[in-house]
């Protein structure tokens, strides 16, 4: 099923299709070897649920939700 | 070759941040530059040396990147030092524990310069965790030497000087290689050289993350650490302060017998001048910073920090701003310079500029013991601590109020974003974190002050000897009152602008004019409480908590901005600040 990384349910596995934020994030998630076909799964989220923190290749990288709306991925 | 016939060799440290760099450059040139377990921590470009049968090593810590190739100033430093080729040698500092992250810069640096060590680090933490990189496979698939080391317990760290001794005189191959997609190479690499079960990492960390940052307690037991924190600083400097004050008093009979036979002027200069205010200021900030770093050095070590700014973000996000300036106020409360040096890490210019800006309204480690003397003085117990915890909370509301004004006005809001690594929970190393801060922060912070205050005190004695200092706060006194304080405390203000310590010493020696005063304890506490009101003392704390950064701090502001304006406007904004609340104050009493 293919959805936006923000749809994640916590604990869930994904790997990422396409990345369509702007280009300084993506360029910056890139540092992180965070790029399509990357397996990623959402760890924390803030109360509010506005920051998640992505685990991805033994990293855990905190983003904000709203950002990841815009990066697609598959569910596995 | 130098004439000696020792060879000199210069050794860029070039990695991810928190891999341990910092660490590995401490063990391998002696210095102690701080370390802490946040990516950012080492901003600029530190440079040690070390010697050795044969080779002087030079080493150039670079700051932690995740690639060479992006647009913040760390990544530029780093990848512009890389591609000069000053280094006879660069090395690569991996982490041991994981390792594929760490590879896609390698294989950057790989592609960009010839003579490449790649240092496995934090070899002692991966096997702790059940994983065993293969130094020698690495090698081979690398096609440059691998070191693997444990910087934190000194394991390699020979065999990696050798190391870079033999590359650094190696011929250069002339072609580089190439590597097509690192980050499917650095995968792929890295799980062929990596042999071991990853999960087991990764289920000790969530188990700890699912307890600090989870949704329900994180955000409570975040504010409970903080109060701790500084509950336990106004507490616990209570006793000592004391302790060092009757040391001093003792001293200070001691010199004037001994310098009975100098003029009187000189007696003073040196008596009641340099040595007095010095002692002040030794005795009123000593203690609590012995207590506040010690404490915050082990949030760093751990990893919480990051947590935190995880955890403030949303809050921040509110103000235009994002959770690294959180990160960033918090090492003000430390000193504002380290603070405003800290901005770096903060992507966006424009939130790093307004960040900048209103990081001096945090009080910092200076401007601590004023607030725990005057919540002493006017509030009983634990009134006392609630008092300074709420005038911290009130500096944090202003800085956060006026940076989210500045994000919506002046620099007119873009869309921010907010990426921060988490990395993973380190042991705190305790001993070593008493040692680094009790000496190296709290002895450095304290000397610089004391380099101040004394010069500040045979100036004060002179100033309080001739009719300057009272003429100065005659001429001051409407303004002062306008403000709730007085003549006398509004200049102190301004006298101390080269320190936050030096205030209330100088409102000693202002109120007890001919600055004959003996530095008798308890007198300190009888000749400020008859001077002052508590609504006095009041408008005094919140003046402490928002008025011009120091000089330190204005001047690191200058450096990080560049810019006058940019520094004038850092030094009005807390005042105005500061101006408004106090004679909102006035009114009202």
């Amino acid at each position: 099923m293919e959805t936006g990384l923000d749809c994640l349910r916590l604990g869930q596995l994904a790997t990422v299709l396409e990345i369509n934020t702007d280009k300084s994030l993506k360029y910056r998630l890139q540092a992180f070897g965070f790029v399509p076909g990357t397996q990623v799964c959402c760890r924390y989220r803030t109360p509010g649920g506005s920051v998640t923190a992505l685990e991805f290749r033994g990293t855990v990288v905190a983003l904000r939700t709203r950002d990841m709306q815009k990066i697609r991925v598959r569910c596995l | 070759m130098t004439k000696s016939g020792e060879r000199k060799i210069t050794v860029a440290l070039a990695g991810n941040p928190n891999v341990g760099k910092s660490t590995l450059f401490n063990r391998l040139t002696g210095l102690r530059q701080h370390t802490g377990n946040w990516p950012g921590k080492t901003v600029g470009v530190a440079r040690g040396q070390t010697i050795r049968p044969g080779a002087v090593y030079t080493f150039v810590d670079l700051p932690g990147t995740y690639s060479l190739e992006g647009a913040s100033e760390d990544e530029r430093i780093a990848g512009e030092y890389l591609r000069s080729g000053e280094a006879d040698c660069t090395v690569v500092v991996c982490d041991g524990s994981c390792l594929e992250r760490s590879l896609i810069l390698a294989l950057q640096v790989l592609e960009c310069c010839d003579r490449v060590v790649v240092c496995v680090n934090l070899v002692d933490e991966a096997r702790r965790h059940g994983l065993v990189p293969d130094g020698e496979k690495l090698s081979a698939r690398l096609g440059v030497p691998v070191v693997l080391t444990a910087a934190g317990q000194g394991e390699g760290v020979e065999a990696l000087l050798s190391q870079i001794a033999e590359t650094a005189a190696r011929e250069v191959c002339p072609d580089r290689l190439v590597w097509q997609d690192p980050i499917a190479q650095a995968e792929q690499i890295a799980r062929e050289c990596v042999s071991g079960d990853k999960t087991q990492k990764a289920a000790f960390r969530r188990k700890v993350d699912k307890l600090l940052v989870s949704r329900r307690f994180g955000v409570p037991f975040l504010f409970l650490i903080l109060f701790g924190i500084i509950w336990l600083t106004v507490w616990g400097a209570n006793y000592p302060g004391i302790l060092l004050e009757n040391l001093f008093d003792m001293g200070y009979v001691g010199l004037s017998t001994l310098l009975k036979p100098l003029p009187w002027w000189l007696r003073g200069v040196l008596a009641d001048g340099l040595y007095a205010t010095s002692a002040r200021v030794i005795s009123v900030m000593l203690p609590p910073m012995a207590i506040f770093f010690p404490l915050f050095t082990i949030l760093e070590d751990i990893g919480y920090l990051p947590r935190m700014a995880f955890l403030l973000d949303p809050c921040m996000a509110r103000c235009g701003g994002c959770g690294k300036q959180a990160l960033t106020m918090c090492m003000g409360l430390g000193c504002n310079a380290v603070g405003v040096t800290g901005c770096r890490i903060i992507d966006s210019p424009r939130e790093r500029i307004s960040a900048i800006l209103t990081n001096a309204m945090i009080p910092c480690n200076g401007r601590f013991p004023t607030l725990i003397l005057l919540g002493g003085l006017f509030f009983s117990g634990t009134g006392a601590a609630l008092v300074v915890a709420s005038c911290v909370a009130l500096g944090v509301t202003g800085a956060m109020v006026s940076s989210g004004a500045l994000n919506r006005t002046v620099f007119r809001r873009e869309s921010s974003t907010f990426v921060m690594e988490m990395p993973p929970f380190r042991h705190p190393r305790l001993g070593q974190i008493l040692v680094r801060s009790l000496l190296d922060r709290t002895l450095f912070v304290a000397g610089r002050a004391l380099a101040v205050a004394a010069p500040a005190g045979v100036v004060l004695w002179v100033l309080s000897n001739t009719t300057l200092l009272q003429r100065v706060t005659g001429f001051l006194e409407p303004v002062g009152l306008a403000l709730g304080m007085n003549g006398v405390i509004l200049a102190a203000f301004i006298l101390s602008l080269p320190a936050n310590e030096l205030l209330i010493p100088v409102i000693l020696m202002a109120l007890t004019r001919q600055g004959n005063i003996q530095a008798v304890a308890g007198v300190t506490q009888q000749v400020l409480q008859t001077a002052m009101t508590w609504q006095m003392g009041l408008c005094t704390m919140i003046f402490t908590v928002f008025h011009w950064p120091c000089s330190t701090t204005l001047l690191t502001i200058y450096r990080e901005t560049g810019s006058i304006k940019k520094t004038a406007a850092a030094f009005i904004l807390p005042t105005a600040v500061g101006c408004v609340l106090c004679v909102m104050l006035n009114l009202l009493f």
